[in-house]
């Protein structure tokens, strides 16, 4: 029996009850729509997060001063002067595996320019700092080692900064005074946006790192040192190395109370994404329960039509029709249901992702995998639910069925 | 020639709970082609029974049966349904022509399940060519209930001949019609039969039997009596008379 014609009863079959048919389905409906709803957003959520953890830079180790005892009492990580210049050197001239280190030590402060002033984050940095964050520049430069050295007095400035000092100039070569330090602007840095946490990564003044420590923050310590490992795989190697070498520098026993902590990006976009994953988790297993409850109901409606087509499967038997034809046919038409409704499913899904996408401004976009997935299953539940009630039809006795009224 | 239908020694027992109902209990009889026969009895008589076993729907408990050459009383239930196809088209009391589908695609059904897979175009003019046979072309692409009684009963003669049955099996086939259309699906089936189509009829109407060729009766499972049709009526010459008293009745009127 040729499936084309098996397919064509099938249809006419759902045609001939429109009603049942559309109720039926909508619990394939809701059941995908939910699931491709909830992947869209969720992955869209990770994507954007991801995209926001690669835009922090390249490779990048994160080295920050660590919690430190004092009389019994415990203080946290990060305050404690514990990270001096000099371990960020003794990284950058003593590690393989480094390719760029840059000290950080930053603060806020207020910056005047003309009659426009804006309160902002000051960055103390090496000139390897924008490679570090893979950070174009929009106009200028970058200051070189000479400047470092000198401590010079220049600057770059973030897109931020630099709408709110000089709305409608161009900042380069002009003249900002932080905290009563006249620094001339080199560079305009490209818009970057906002930061896995949330805040505005384009609000920034970055200085020579030695005119921070010397001239504007006038500290001695550093509050974090970037590094660059040579590559990804590398990263734990380096990550190690850099541990070991601390500990040597800084007295520390193994075992012993650590006074700073290194953090790759990877442990930063694990943390960011965990959440999105077990959101998404959570919403998949709702939509599972849902796609359940949409193969029950075609079970149960393929049950209610073979009762009532009993007859029908006599006849179709008596003049020939094999159980396994029969069979094909009520599978046919229960795979055809829950296809037609997934199919429905996975358009409405992602309809109410882009309404989610257009009224909160989240970024929601649907995996073809998981396309893929939806169909797949949504078939996978056809046969399932439409096994039973297609292998009872195929068992009935002529004779029996061709009587029953 | 060989017979289209032979059975010898054919007993059919049901076991329903602790009782045993022995249905038929050792009928032989020989049908050869081009015969045109009713088999009668009361209800109980074993006459759905022995319908049954011989429309393959049903197995013997013992016996043998031989189909247009073919021993079918071992056959499992998927060759039991072959055979269905292939040999036998069945028309059924109750018409039982699908609803809310055409006649052409109710003619059309048996050939969805032929073992040669004939193209939609065979299909759809195979499935013409019988309702021509039965005068029904021209509402072809009627559904049941656009149909009278008759008309139905047609279309499922037209579905009972469309895959060339060596058999074809009649179950009660007016017992849901008016007289007059009674006598008119009697001529189908003479006319059928003056083709050269063998045809097996169960009833129980007496006159309806008098269509037919050769009657059997049956009785508790056995057959006793088998004998040729003497005064046989002719369908087209019943139906003018039928007509003609019809016509009195107006006239008098």
């Amino acid at each position: 029996m040729r499936i084309f014609a098996t397919l064509r009863i099938a249809l006419r079959a759902l045609r001939r009850n429109k009603m049942r048919t559309i109720l039926t389905m909508l619990g394939m409906i809701i059941g995908v729509g939910a699931v491709i709803a909830s992947v869209s957003i969720t992955s869209g959520a990770k994507q954007q997060v991801e995209e926001q953890i690669a835009s922090l830079g390249e490779n990048m180790l994160l080295i920050f001063p660590g919690s430190f005892s004092s009389s019994g009492a415990r203080l946290g990580w990060g305050n404690w002067h514990s990270l001096q210049l000099e371990d960020a050197l003794a990284i950058q001239t003593q590690l393989q595996g480094v390719t760029a280190v840059s000290p950080e030590n930053n603060t806020r402060a207020q910056v005047i320019a003309g009659d426009q002033n804006w309160n902002t984050r000051i960055q103390g940095e090496s000139p390897q700092y924008l490679q570090i964050r893979q950070w174009p520049l929009a106009e200028g430069e970058i200051f070189d080692d000479q400047q470092v050295r000198k401590a010079a007095k220049v600057c770059v400035i973030g897109n931020t900064v630099a709408q709110q000092l000089f709305p409608n100039e161009d900042p380069l070569g002009r003249m900002i005074r932080i905290r009563d330090v006249p620094c001339q602007i080199i560079g305009v840095l490209q818009p970057k946006g906002l930061s896995p946490m949330g805040s505005d990564q384009d609000d920034v003044v970055i200085v020579p790192y030695t005119t921070e420590l010397k001239r504007i923050n006038r500290e001695t310590w550093l509050d974090v040192i970037l590094v660059q490992a040579v590559s990804s795989a590398a990263m734990p190697i380096v990550q190690q190395e850099i541990t070991s070498l601390l500990m040597q520098r800084h007295h520390i026993k193994p075992g012993g109370d650590m006074d700073f902590v290194v953090r790759s990006q990877e442990d930063i976009a694990q943390a960011a994404t965990t959440t999105a994953r077990v959101m998404g988790a959570l919403l998949a297993g709702v939509a599972a329960v849902s796609l359940v409850v949409g193969g029950i109901g075609i079970m149960n409606i393929m049950l209610v039509s073979v009762t009532e087509r009993t007859r029908e499967i006599g006849i179709r038997m008596a003049v020939g029709a094999r159980g396994g034809d029969i069979l094909v046919q009520f599978l046919i038409e229960a795979v055809t249901l829950s296809l037609i409704g997934g199919a429905i499913g996975i358009g409405s899904g992602m309809g109410i992702s882009h309404l989610v996408a257009s009224i909160t401004r989240w970024p929601t976009f649907t995996p073809i995998l998981w396309i893929g997935v939806a169909s797949f299953s949504s078939a996978v539940i056809g046969v399932v639910s439409g096994f039973y009630p297609a292998w009872k039809a195929s068992k009935l006795d002529p004779i029996e069925a061709l009587r029953y009224e | 020639m060989n017979p289209v239908i032979q059975l010898e020694d054919i007993h059919k027992t049901y076991h329903t709970g602790e009782v045993e109902v022995q249905a038929v209990q050792g009928v032989s009889l020989e049908i050869m082609p081009g015969e045109f026969v009713a088999i009668m009895g009361a209800s109980g008589s074993g006459k759905s029974t022995l319908m049954n076993l011989i429309g393959c729907l049903d197995r013997p408990t013992r016996g043998r049966y031989c189909l247009d050459g073919i021993d079918v009383s071992t056959l499992d239930r998927d060759a039991l349904a072959d055979i269905r196809n292939r040999k036998i088209g069945f028309v059924f009391q109750g018409f039982n022509l699908l609803s809310r589908t055409s006649a052409l695609e109710n003619v059309e059904m048996p050939m969805l399940y032929h073992h040669q897979h004939l193209t939609a175009r065979q299909q759809h003019e195979s499935a013409l060519r019988a309702l021509e046979l039965v005068g029904l072309a021209q509402r072809a692409d009627h559904h049941p209930n656009q149909l009278s009684g008759g008309q139905q009963q047609r279309v499922a003669i037209a579905r009972a001949l469309v895959n060339q049955p060596a058999l074809l099996l009649a179950d009660e086939p007016t017992g849901n019609l008016d007289s007059q259309t009674s006598i008119e699906i009697m001529g189908v089936f003479q006319r059928l039969n003056d083709q050269g189509i063998t045809l097996v009829m169960v009833t129980h109407e007496l006159d309806i039997a008098r269509y037919t060729r050769r009657n059997i009766v049956l009785r508790d499972g056995r057959v006793v009596s088998d004998r040729a049709v003497t005064a046989r009526l002719n369908a087209d010459a019943e139906l003018r008379r039928l007509q003609e008293a019809h016509q009195a009745v107006k006239l008098t009127a």
